[in-house]
């Protein structure tokens, strides 16, 4: 049940692929895997962004997300799960962050991999900072549902 | 008692500096404890604190060499 911070650039399907095959080729019981990415992407409140600076607080945000991924093992059945997060600037299409979650059963997998999602999303201490493409700075001061607005 | 404090993202920017430290005799809330350091100055809506890396509320209590984090809502993910 890693959970891990990183301040580079990361390639989320090679260290998918990385991590089962050093962990979880040898488990016969998975029959499910889902997998979330979140990429950066180069818009924001109507206007372009051309970097971003994602800051954490060391300690708290991996004992935040620990406790998130304990809760996800006590709700569903999992086998393993995985976190990798991003913090320092990040590009636009750059990954941000990847959960995924292992189990026997498709519900499991889907249903822990989109609790460990939303929780990240409303308690782990990382904060972003947007900067335009007029080299203008902001925070961002709040996630969204998730959900397109028109 | 020693406390100390950390700001973190707008909130830094905010106070103008990330750490402080209040030496203080009696037991004290979260809530005194932002006065304290502040010097009561107005508290950001939504701001969310934590003692220790945890979450608690405006009215806990802070022990001696607790650590006081102080932050804007998170915009991880």
């Amino acid at each position: 049940m890693p959970v891990i911070i990183k301040n580079t650039p990361f390639e989320p399907y090679q260290s998918l692929q990385q991590y089962e095959k050093k962990t979880l080729c040898q488990n016969n019981a998975i029959g499910a895997s889902n997998i979330f990415i979140g990429t950066m992407r180069d818009f924001n409140e109507g206007d372009q962004i051309k970097i971003m600076t994602l800051e954490h607080y060391p300690g708290m945000t991996e004992k935040q997300l620990n406790n998130i991924v304990d809760k996800a093992h006590q709700q569903w059945t999992l086998i393993d799960s995985l976190i990798i997060h991003r913090v320092g600037d990040i590009l636009p299409n750059e990954p941000i962050v990847l959960v995924a979650t292992w189990s026997s059963h498709r519900g499991d997998a889907f249903d822990a991999c989109r609790f460990i999602m939303e929780n990240l999303k409303s308690k782990a201490p990382f904060w972003k900072k947007e900067r335009l493409i007029d080299e203008q700075e902001r925070w961002v001061l709040s996630n969204t549902d998730g959900y397109h607005k028109t | 008692m020693s406390i100390k404090i950390r700001y973190f993202a707008s909130l830094k920017d905010y106070i103008g500096h990330s750490d402080d430290e209040i030496i203080y005799e009696k037991t004290l809330t979260v809530t005194q404890v932002w006065d304290l350091a502040t010097q009561k100055k107005m508290k950001p809506q939504n701001t969310l604190v934590a003692v220790n890396m945890d979450y608690v509320s405006w009215d806990d209590t802070v022990n001696d060499h607790d650590e006081v984090a102080f932050f804007p809502p998170v915009t991880g993910g």
